[in-house]
């Protein structure tokens, strides 16, 4: 198996994971509703939690611990979306960008429970069923709010229109593409953005935000090989913060 | 004579180790012990998966099971975690589901693995089982649980999840 072409995905699945998970934190105790506050937070839970497990798979293909993993990379060596990272703006922001990225997360689980790499592909079955929550949770807003009052729909579609240079983002092909998709560890970015497009615009479609013509529209890649907006460091200095002043520390 | 160690023997010593965030629900029915291995020299091997993968109380879990093999005197012994075996609440045992109910929170409702929005909804209220209950939101004080709210008796009430 093509260690390096499984960690490659391993990393940016896992920090995905922690960078979204991180900002969907930054919701509590500010969340619009009691609700909503807890949903997020329980999200950044199950997100952080799912980081760590991927981080364990590469911990024991012969990367370094989680947590050093986590803590001790600069932006550059972090290979998440630019979707993930940027701030969490208001919460039509926020709702759009869980929108957009639960249900890629969700497909891609769905994708990778059947892959030839028996570790992930049993993590991958784990993932898809709390996912499952997640995209349903965003679902539900998106319907709701979506074809509620002129000021939601308006701030909903704004977001949309904003988010979706960035989730095209999401599936920025691995220069490794061609060995997981021949090993059968995934089945590829194409494959789960082929996907996506019709999942995102059936939901659209029952409210009344319109989807963005893609055909328009310039992918903001890059994320996947390093190269992040200002707002990713900044977040890394945060979430490292405590790590930092004593990595050895024990509680 | 020195009575043979043997799976059943583990299995009933894990009884006294509950869910530390549901004090009344063993291991056992919770459902997270997927194996227990007896070794002809006693090696006693544990293998566990968690709920839900990033729940806090699988580290606590973990080394109660420990604790309880090393004061029933095994010190060769192995507690393995891993998503070899996925939990699902269908695993859940029907004492453990009993003893939800009694503890105040519904059971999750069976499903065939496909879990959508309306097996959650379809939750029966746990103080006065009735089924006019409306879900509040999926996502409760723990991973594990979802917050819905009883039209009858008109008391929120919260369910262990379906997953």
């Amino acid at each position: 198996m093509n260690q390096q072409a499984l960690k490659e995905l391993l990393y940016k699945m896992a920090d995905d994971q922690l960078i979204l998970g991180h900002r969907n934190s930054e919701w509590t105790g500010f969340g619009p509703l009691l609700e909503e506050d807890i949903a997020f937070s329980s999200m950044a839970q199950d997100k952080v939690g799912q980081s760590w497990q991927l981080f364990k798979i590469l911990n024991e293909l012969g990367e370094s611990d989680p947590d050093t993993v986590a803590f001790m990379r600069n932006a550059e060596q972090f290979h998440n979306c630019q979707l993930v990272e940027l701030p969490n703006g208001e919460y039509d922001f926020s709702l759009i960008r869980h929108f957009l990225f639960d249900t890629a997360e969700l497909i891609r689980f769905q994708m990778l429970s059947e892959s030839s790499y028996e570790p992930l592909a049993n993590l991958a079955k784990k993932i898809k069923g709390e996912t499952k929550y997640h995209s349903m949770h965003a679902k539900v807003w998106i319907k709701q709010l979506g074809s509620a009052t002129e000021e939601s729909i308006t701030r909903l579609q704004q977001s949309l229109d904003l988010a979706m240079p960035y989730a095209l983002g999401i599936f920025e092909p691995s220069t490794f593409e061609n060995e997981l998709i021949s090993e059968g560890i995934f089945a590829g970015e194409s494959a789960l953005k082929e996907q996506w497009i019709p999942a995102v615009t059936s939901v659209l479609a029952e409210t009344d935000l319109i989807m963005p013509d893609l055909q328009l529209l310039t992918p903001q890649m890059g994320g996947r090989t390093g190269t992040h907006t200002e707002h990713l460091q900044p977040l890394l200095d945060e979430m490292s913060e405590v790590f930092k002043v004593d990595p050895t520390a024990d509680w | 004579m020195v009575t043979a160690l043997t799976k059943d023997i583990v299995k009933d010593w894990l009884e006294e180790v509950k869910d530390p965030e549901i004090p009344v629900l063993s291991l056992n029915d919770l459902g997270v012990i997927t194996n227990i291995d007896v070794s002809p020299d006693h090696k006693v091997v544990v293998n566990m998966t968690p709920t839900f993968t990033g729940c806090p109380a699988m580290d606590v879990m973990q080394q109660d099971v420990k604790d309880v093999l090393e004061k029933r005197g095994i010190s060769d012994y192995e507690v393995i975690v891993s998503f070899e075996t996925q939990w699902n609440s269908n695993m859940i045992s029907e004492k453990g589901r009993i003893a939800l109910k009694d503890f105040g929170l519904a059971p999750p409702p069976g499903h065939d693995m496909i879990v959508d929005i309306d097996i959650i909804e379809r939750a029966k209220c746990p103080h006065c089982d009735s089924e006019d209950t409306e879900m509040k939101t999926p996502f409760g004080p723990t991973l594990c649980r979802s917050m819905h709210y009883c039209n009858s008796c008109q008391q929120a009430f919260e369910q262990f999840k379906p997953i």
